[in-house]
């Protein structure tokens, strides 16, 4: 009896992992399905929009939104950042000698997967990675002059397309460990990024309309009105797991930078148009 | 501390938006040692058009950082010299002209 039940629950086992295995699906696969579920959702709405997130749910929004991009309350942020980027360091060198093309317009690759690191490198990561390398302090990932240097990276990128290469070996495995993060439930309230980010964009949660997955790391650093300044997706997601009341973890923790990695990978092909403002 | 301005002129309006950095603290918020954080917001915002007052704007402490105001001017026309300048609580003040184009 036992040796049948035994023998039972390891055909099981096998033919759920062998389920698993196919259909575990590659980013492409991800990615190609993302869109088909938005675009059927919403035929109206073209895929290039999605870079503007809820605003393009609500029109009254939308007129608002369009409007401060005539005047962004980040501008003044662009040009210290330029200021900031272009000011050496005590050692001589400045930013561009850290970065693919001087740091110029190559904000829409991050975050990417660092062979050499073993690890997903996000925009603010290599920043402070690149000051540590030059002799300087890093700088702190909210509240300081790094979003300004992020914001000036990000607006030489407008108009650019998202980029990532596929992923492979270690670099897909962040990939899942990242797709996982999104998919679990967690906090006191058990909940998941998808339930407000797929099952609710586009719904009132209260009064708010929760951006859709597709499109939203398009339009980073945000100046968001609630905080008055600019801040990092990371910082966001720091807010989102207190509002589930879960753990929160800290800035470019691993599980943060890999459900970033995730994200990026859902927008490959979308236009970058950071800094952005919202709400 | 910076202003950023910018002028559309549709017929004689003239639609002016203006972006002002400034910390505008109202004097009873706490540092994270519990210290007051001096007052700083500005007082006064105005706007001469060709050294003549054409808009004023008293703010308070109910304005928060870096202000944006946005107002239409009217009987305008292009070459028109806009002056603006803010005064502030503790007596600094910035100014910036603009020429409508």
């Amino acid at each position: 009896m036992i040796r049948l039940l035994t023998f039972v629950s390891l055909l099981l086992l096998g033919t759920v992992s062998a389920w698993a295995q196919t259909t575990d699906t590659t980013p492409a696969e991800d990615r190609e399905a993302l869109r088909k579920f938005f675009q059927s959702k919403f035929p109206d709405i073209p895929l290039d929009a999605y870079k503007d997130g809820a605003y393009i749910f609500d029109p009254k929004a939308r007129a608002q939104f369009e409007e401060i991009e005539e005047f962004p309350p980040w501008e003044f942020d662009v040009e210290e950042g330029e200021e900031l980027f272009n000011t050496p360091f005590k050692n001589g060198k400045t930013y561009a000698d850290c970065f693919e093309n001087g740091g110029i317009g190559i904000a829409q690759k991050y975050p990417l997967w660092d062979e050499k690191r073993q690890e997903v490198v996000t925009l603010p990561y290599a920043i402070n990675l690149c000051r540590e390398a030059n002799g300087e302090q890093p700088l702190p990932y909210e509240k300081s002059d790094l979003l300004k240097v992020q914001a000036y990276m990000a607006y030489t990128s407008r108009g650019k397309r998202i980029e990532a290469p596929e992923p492979t070996g270690k670099a897909l495995e962040a990939y899942k460990k990242g797709r996982e993060y999104y998919y679990s439930k967690r906090g006191q309230l058990d909940m998941t990024c998808a339930n407000c980010h797929l099952q609710h964009a586009a719904s009132r949660l209260r009064y708010e309309l929760p951006g859709p997955l597709l499109g939203q790391t398009t339009h980073w650093p945000v100046y968001r009105s609630k905080w008055e300044e600019l801040g990092d997706i990371q910082r966001r997601y720091k807010e989102c797991n207190k509002q589930v009341r879960a753990k929160d973890l800290p800035y470019q923790a691993e599980e943060y930078r890999n459900l970033q990695y995730y994200m990026h990978l859902m927008d490959v092909g979308l236009e970058f148009n950071g800094p952005s403002s919202r709400k | 501390m910076g202003m950023k301005v910018k002028v559309k002129l549709a017929g004689d309006q003239a639609k002016v938006k203006l972006l002002i950095r400034h910390p505008m603290e109202t004097g009873r918020r706490k540092d994270d040692s519990g210290k007051i954080i001096p007052a700083k917001y500005i007082q006064t915002l105005t706007c001469h058009a060709n050294d003549e007052l054409c808009f004023e704007s008293q703010f308070g402490t109910g304005v928060s950082k870096d202000p944006f105001l946005s107002f239409t001017l009217l009987n305008r026309k292009a070459g028109d010299k806009l002056k603006f300048k803010w005064v502030d609580s503790t007596g600094d003040s910035d100014e910036k002209e603009v020429v409508i184009k």
